[in-house]
């Protein structure tokens, strides 16, 4: 078994902020980040797949198709656009990292080809925060 | 005689943004500016750097000290743009475009009368890890 990672970039505008509070109260909660004009980040996205590799070509999934296919299907819908407003898979929902993260394996695992396993996505939202998911509860 | 050192310190802000030149029309915009002209704003991580050169001081042997060069950017640039629209909640960009060229020129003009005239000063912006830009050049 042998993990790969191919790791993909976006940057995107967000806020955090709970419509079900009161200003006060999401800025007290959030503080600086729950901004109402927004700010942004560079996002670095590391997604970790696991197999072994095929005894023709040597690879666990062709890292380049693995890249267009995280571009296709989450960085095209993510990358110069707001987080709360533009990205249907978010809509409704808080956009921490963390829910993003949980946004983002939702939408690449089920467009993952026949025998490719995700293992695991790290997204990194400043040099000094980032979470992993491993999928599941 | 002593010899010129430069000293550098390093900051990072969080801020949304759009490059747009409202003479334009969107049409015009989306052709120079691609998706950095989305109208829901992006952003980025910016990572500052603030080099102050000149010859070390007789009795402190500093340039610059770097606590009080610190607090300074924080005083001045971070509190202007961290977690900002730069596009909607700065000064400084009402009329200007955010490009990282304009932003750099902006806190030099914000730092400089701070910093002692025997010094030079140079800003270093990263926008992304991969663009970034420097002045004066």
């Amino acid at each position: 078994m042998v993990y790969l990672t191919r790791i993909e970039h976006f940057n995107a505008a967000h806020k955090l902020y709970n419509p079900n509070w009161s200003k006060e109260k999401n800025d007290e909660v959030f503080g600086k980040c729950a901004n109402e004009n927004w700010h942004g980040h560079n996002f670095e996205l590391f997604v970790t797949i696991k197999g072994d590799p095929d005894p023709d070509t040597g690879f666990v999934y062709d890292a380049k198709k693995l890249g267009a296919l995280v571009n296709e299907k989450v960085v095209d819908k993510l990358d110069h656009r707001n987080l709360n407003v533009d990205v249907d898979f978010m809509r409704g929902k808080l956009c921490s990292i963390e829910n993003l993260v949980i946004g983002i394996w939702n939408e690449l695992q089920p467009n993952l080809p026949a025998g490719v396993q995700l293992h695991c996505l790290k997204l990194i939202e400043t040099s000094k925060i980032y979470v992993e998911y491993y999928g599941g509860k | 005689m002593s010899k010129r050192v430069a000293v550098i310190r390093k900051e990072q802000f969080n801020a949304a943004h759009r490059l747009f030149n409202p003479a334009w029309d969107d049409a015009k915009n989306t052709e120079v500016f691609g998706k950095c002209a989305l109208p829901n704003y992006h952003g980025h991580n910016y990572d500052l750097e603030v080099r102050v050169t000149g010859k070390p001081d007789k009795n402190t042997g500093y340039v610059m000290d770097l606590k009080e060069l610190s607090d300074l950017i924080k005083q001045e640039i971070i509190n202007r743009f961290d977690h900002k629209n730069l596009n909607l909640d700065t000064e400084e960009f009402k009329e200007l475009n955010p490009t990282a060229e304009n932003i750099a020129v902006a806190i030099y003009d914000l730092l400089r009368p701070h910093i002692n005239k025997k010094r030079d000063l140079m800003i270093r912006l990263y926008e992304t890890p991969r663009n970034y830009v420097e002045y004066p050049a």
